[in-house]
């Protein structure tokens, strides 16, 4: 119930952020623009507006996550709401679910929208609805879920700026750890390479979450794989949560 | 009677800069504020009324010490549920209607759906806003907030509330409104808390009161233990007479048209100035005896502090 109302509160806030409307403009426009680009394009059209829409979706998905994120609890700091809120019988853990909560459900509603968007396009193209699609969105919006909960975790303890990089920087890294998958096999075993096993155990690896190209050309996916990418992404989602309550538990709000 | 709030030997420290520096805020604070009272807190600006009032809430973690709120340790949140809290400056989401704050408010404390809507139509009455209940707090004036702050901080109907500043930035109305809420709280046997840098208020309403200095309580008792009902002075007005008549028996403070305001010590000296008045066929407009005030009390505490 005070989760709820925290999530509520932390959708109706977020709703009204312009920065979300002016980055679901830009999201359209890249899937719209996606059906132009597919036409003075050489070779597989629906290929190319699959990809650059599911391309879009994902872009503008985590920038909304990170510019909006980011300054969740910051923001509550600073307007000093947070002395009214936390003078509630209130557990600091709830707070943080609850604003976590607040932005995922806007994000959802806002990655439906761009689907809404990129399912019609597709549809005029081909004249049928691609259910695979949606199992890369679904992947895409537990790649948005995990963002956020980091944007949260900076959030709690940095300004908006500084959580900003440092998001971003997470999602870079994110999607560049594999690499450190390719080093460790090419490795020969000892210690340098239990060092790198280990930093690649740390590191995020995004790509759990991509699943884009094999969608878009049709190619087959263990059913094995869709599980440990999800439960990978839920216990990822659920440790850095744990971080971001740990932070904010033991903050004075001076 | 049971205490609400008991503090003892609460001590917290600030480190702040680029190269933290240690600065200690509140130096072992010991007081208890007993059920059904209402109990004033005062100090100068930076005394540490704002971080005693916020260990007492949990948002700051003690660095050494206790505080319990009837009985239960502040950093836990259920000692929270029979708590109401007003901040100094009420700082809401402003884009909500007042009916929605506290529809709000009421949720985090889980208040059931039946009896959300009839306490807020009778809290927004009773702080006067239900003409403005539907308008965003952000077209609010300072009062106005202040009063939808109070609304807050009574949808648990609390035990105890603690109040800082409630009366900042009210016009008089506002305040007499306020301070008759207060003491409507006594009355109904809740615990008040509260701060304020006027005096007057405090010394209306108080039971009590603890005076802050450099994060130490440097006095604490009953008003009426604290302020004496001796006289200090008594100040007379009387009008006819010029000032330089009086000589040595009073101080003469204003001279207004033929009005002299003078300020006699000793009641002695008071039947001279009248047995004076008579005499000259003058006219007695005023004469007021001057007791201690909690204002006297207060900067002699803080001066000599």
């Amino acid at each position: 119930m005070k989760i709820a109302a925290i999530a509520g509160i932390t959708f109706k806030e977020a709703k009204r952020d312009r920065v979300l409307y002016l980055l679901f403009f830009f999201a359209a426009l890249g899937i719209v623009a996606a059906r132009v680009l597919a036409v003075l394009t050489v070779g597989d059209r629906i290929k190319i507006i699959k990809d650059v829409g599911l391309a879009s979706i994902s872009l503008f998905g985590v920038l909304m996550a990170i510019l909006i994120g980011t300054g969740l609890v910051y923001k509550e700091i600073d307007k000093k709401t947070i002395f009214t809120l936390l003078a509630k019988p209130l557990h600091r853990a709830e707070f943080i679910l609850g604003k976590f909560l607040g932005l995922v459900l806007t994000l959802c509603v806002m990655t439906l929208a761009m689907t809404l968007i990129f399912l019609a396009i597709v549809y005029a193209h081909t004249l049928r609805i691609e259910t695979p699609l949606l199992v890369a969105v679904g992947f895409i919006f537990l790649e948005l879920v995990l963002i956020t909960a980091v944007a949260v975790l900076f959030s709690c303890f940095s300004t908006p700026i500084l959580s900003s990089l440092f998001t971003l920087a997470f999602y870079l890294i994110g999607h560049l750890s594999w690499g450190l998958e390719l080093i460790i096999r090419k490795m020969r075993p000892g210690a340098g390479r239990t060092l790198v096993r280990g930093l690649y155990a740390f590191l995020p690896d995004l790509e759990n979450f991509n699943f884009k190209t094999e969608v878009v050309h049709g190619l087959p996916i263990p059913a094995g794989i869709y599980l440990s990418s999800f439960l990978y992404g839920v216990c990822y989602t659920a440790f850095i949560l744990g971080l971001a309550v740990l932070v904010f538990r033991r903050r004075d709000f001076i | 009677m049971s205490d609400a709030i008991r503090i003892r030997d609460l001590r917290k420290n600030f480190r702040l800069g680029f190269i933290p520096k240690t600065r200690p805020v509140l130096k072992g604070i010991t007081f208890s504020v007993r059920e059904g009272e209402i109990f004033g807190y005062l100090g100068p600006n930076g005394a540490g009324k704002t971080t005693t009032i916020k260990c007492l809430l949990g948002l700051i973690r003690p660095d050494a010490g206790t505080v319990d709120i009837f009985g239960r340790s502040s950093l836990s949140p259920r000692s929270r549920e029979t708590l109401g809290f007003l901040p100094e400056n009420p700082y809401f989401y402003d884009y909500l209607t007042a009916r929605e704050f506290l529809a709000f408010t009421a949720d985090l404390f889980g208040l059931a759906r039946r009896d959300k809507a009839e306490r807020i139509a009778r809290l927004l009455k009773l702080v006067g806003l239900e003409r403005a209940a539907d308008l965003p707090l952000r077209k609010y004036s300072r009062g106005m907030l202040q009063r939808a702050g109070l609304a807050q901080a009574l949808i648990n109907d609390p035990k105890l509330v603690i109040l800082d500043e409630p009366l900042g930035g009210m016009d008089p109305l506002g305040r007499k409104e306020i301070r008759d809420i207060i003491v409507r709280f006594k009355d109904e046997g809740k615990t008040v808390f509260f701060t304020s840098h006027i005096l007057q208020d405090i010394e209306m309403i108080c039971d009590r009161v603890a005076i802050i200095v450099g994060g130490r309580i440097v006095r604490e008792g009953a008003l009426r233990d604290l302020v004496s009902e001796k006289v200090l002075f008594t100040e007379v007005t009387v009008s006819g007479i010029a000032a330089e008549v009086f000589g040595d028996l009073g101080e003469s403070l204003s001279v207004q048209g033929d009005r002299v305001l003078l300020r006699v010590f000793g009641e002695a000296k008071v039947d001279e100035v009248l047995d004076l008045v008579r005499d000259r066929r003058g006219r007695l407009v005023s004469l007021s005896p001057r007791t201690e005030t909690l204002e006297d009390i207060f900067v002699e505490t803080v001066t000599r502090t």
